[in-house]
Formats: structure tokens, sequence, C-alpha cells
């Protein structure tokens, strides 16, 4: 056991990661960023905890079989959310129609999270699963490998 | 009265001495780091190079007040893909294979040609920030005036991104998810079985 320094420095970084990429996520409407850097971020949080604890933990805290599930999910909300203001009776992606007698456009607010919440779930978990299907091919290099 | 403030039309300032040294440093490091990676064989060594190009380039984003693409530039390139290039190269041999010295000169003529084509066309291009310039003039100016009256969201960016051009950004998350897919079903569906743990591929190498 090994990368004693690299796991205690992971296990510290961890939640900060985490909570910057949700940080990222829901203030993306005032500052940069949105749901495709915040899932990003996400998924590095996860591939670092990987690549310090092996594959086989992080498959552990999140399973192969729900990034799929997750990818689906997050194009699904996208799209959902067109398709809920299309049932409001307006154009797809119409966000307005969400909450029509807001003063301050609160239903572009809404549907703004809500897609950028389709974006981060697809993002994240679409990067995940890249990262299981490339890692999950071969062994773990040996220390001396590069 | 902050409204009225954001749909000001900024005026263009010729940028002070510092910044633009800012950027000649990094573009320097930049086209410094690009022909090392070019000379380099040793893949470990380009793949730190590819993530400190793709820093560099975020750096250079910021510099140019594209703060959202710098995000998206260290988040991806330097994070993300070093670790996937790692990935490929943990399957494949440490050192890239010593190319002939013999020069084709063809390829050389047709790169030649196509980076002074370049850089000619750079000559007609409008200067940085140049409210006239084509990008600026018509539908952009239109989302930067209107954002505060439709949308009433601080950054404009994530306003063009996801309301005016939402659809768009719906077909880049479908974009994503098909590469997702399609490393689902190159890599092997015995990844979404079991992983990389104690599937039968493995087994299979071992005996």
């Amino acid at each position: 056991m090994g990368h004693l320094i690299l796991r205690v420095t992971i296990k510290i970084l961890f939640a900060p990661i985490i909570i910057f990429a949700l940080y990222v996520q829901f203030h993306g409407d005032y500052g940069p960023g949105g749901g495709f850097q915040a899932g990003v971020i996400m998924a590095a949080a996860f591939i670092l905890y990987a690549l310090g604890f092996g594959l086989n933990e992080c498959h552990r805290v999140i399973p192969q079989s729900w990034l799929p599930v997750g990818m689906a999910l997050g194009v699904l909300i996208y799209a959902g959310t067109g398709v809920y203001t299309m049932l409001l009776g307006g154009n797809f992606l119409d966000y307005d129609l969400i909450q029509p007698d807001s003063h301050h456009h609160a239903g572009q607010h809404i549907g703004i999270i809500a897609v950028e919440l389709g974006v981060g779930l697809a993002v994240a978990t679409t990067m995940l699963q890249i990262y299981y299907a490339f890692a999950g091919r071969e062994p773990e290099p040996s220390d001396d490998a590069w | 009265m902050m409204l009225a403030e954001a749909t000001a039309p900024t005026v263009y300032h010729t940028p002070p001495t510092a910044p633009v040294l800012a950027e000649i440093a990094i573009l320097t490091l930049l086209v410094t780091c690009a022909i090392a990676m070019i000379r380099m064989r040793h893949l470990f060594g380009v793949a730190m190079l590819s993530g400190i190009y793709s820093l560099l380039s975020a750096a250079f984003f910021v510099a140019l007040d594209a703060v959202d693409v710098a995000f998206t530039e260290a988040a991806v390139g330097a994070g993300i893909s070093t670790v996937l290039v790692l990935s490929g190269i943990a399957m494949t041999s440490k050192r890239e294979k010593r190319v002939t010295q013999r020069r084709p000169w063809l390829p050389v003529l047709v790169t030649g040609i196509t980076g002074a084509a370049l850089i000619y066309a750079t000559v007609d291009m409008p200067a940085y920030g140049d409210p006239n310039s084509p990008a600026n003039a018509y539908v952009g100016r239109e989302y930067v005036v209107q954002t505060p009256a439709d949308v009433e969201v601080p950054n404009i960016v994530t306003a063009v991104l996801a309301s005016y051009r939402g659809f768009d950004t719906l077909g880049e998350t479908v974009v994503v998810f098909t590469a997702g897919l399609a490393c689902i079903l190159l890599l092997g569906s015995a990844a979404i079985r079991g992983g990389g743990g104690d599937g039968r591929s493995r087994d299979e190498e071992e005996s």
C-alpha cells in the first residue's frame, strides 16, 4: 500500500472539488461556469479518487451500471424541459411559459437551471463512463512503468 | 440603473502594455510547448506537455476575457484529456517509434502554404475587441443589449448558451452523450456489466 501522501491529499481535496462543482453548476447564471464545466469537475473528483484508490474502489462508490442511466437521464432532463414548455403551449425550450406571470423572468431562470442540471448530469456521467471504459481495460501499470 | 450600465456598448481601448507583454509571454510558451511536444519521443512527457499546453491556453483565454472558455479548457484539456491520454499510454508502448530522417517535401509544402494563407488571412481580421467587427456587431450586439430585458441573467454567456441558443446546447449535450455511448460500444460491453474488476476478458489474458 504505497501512495500514502497521494491518498491523504486526494481525501482532503475530494470534498472541496465536489463543493466547487456544485458551486459552478448553480452559480453559472452569475459567474463563469455552468453545467458542462461543473460536470467535468464533478467527474474529475471521482477520476482522482479512482487514480489514488484504484478503479474497483471507485466502482463501489459509483457502479458502472449507473453511468449510462445518468447519461440518458441528463439528455432527457434537457429535452424534457423543452417538451414541458411545448405542453404548456409554447415553443420548444420557451422558458418564459414556466412562469408566465413573473416580472423578473423567473421562468427563464428555472428553465436555465433545469437544462444546466441536465447538461451537468450528462457530462459528469459521460466523462466518468469514458474513464471507466479506458481504465477498465488493462491492469494498473506498475510504478516503474513510466 | 445596473441594467442600463450593462447594456451600454463597451468602448474599445488600446490595451495597456503589461497585458500585452503577458500575452506575448504566454504565446511564446505555447509555441515552445508545441515544439517540445513534436520533438519529444517519451509519451508520458508528451501527455504532461499537452496538459501544460491546455493550461497555458486557459491562461491566454483569461487574458482575452473569455473566462467561460478558459474554465472549460482548464477542466477538459488540462484535466480529463490528460488522464485519458495517460490511460491510453498505459495500453501502448511508452515511447514513440523513431521516424525516418527522410524529409517528405509534399506535406511540408502543403503545411507551409496553409500556414502562410492563414497568416495572410489575419491581416484582414478586425482588431481585437472592435465593436463593429462582424462577431460583435449583429446578433452578438443584440444578445448583449437584450439579455437584461429578456433573460435577466448577469452572465450573458449563460443566457446565450442556455436560452437564446438552447436548442444548440441540446445538440451539444446529445453529442457528449453519443461520445459516451460510442465509448461503451467500442471498448466493450464487459465494461458495462462488471467493469474492469474480474471480468472474463481479464481471465482470458492471464490464461
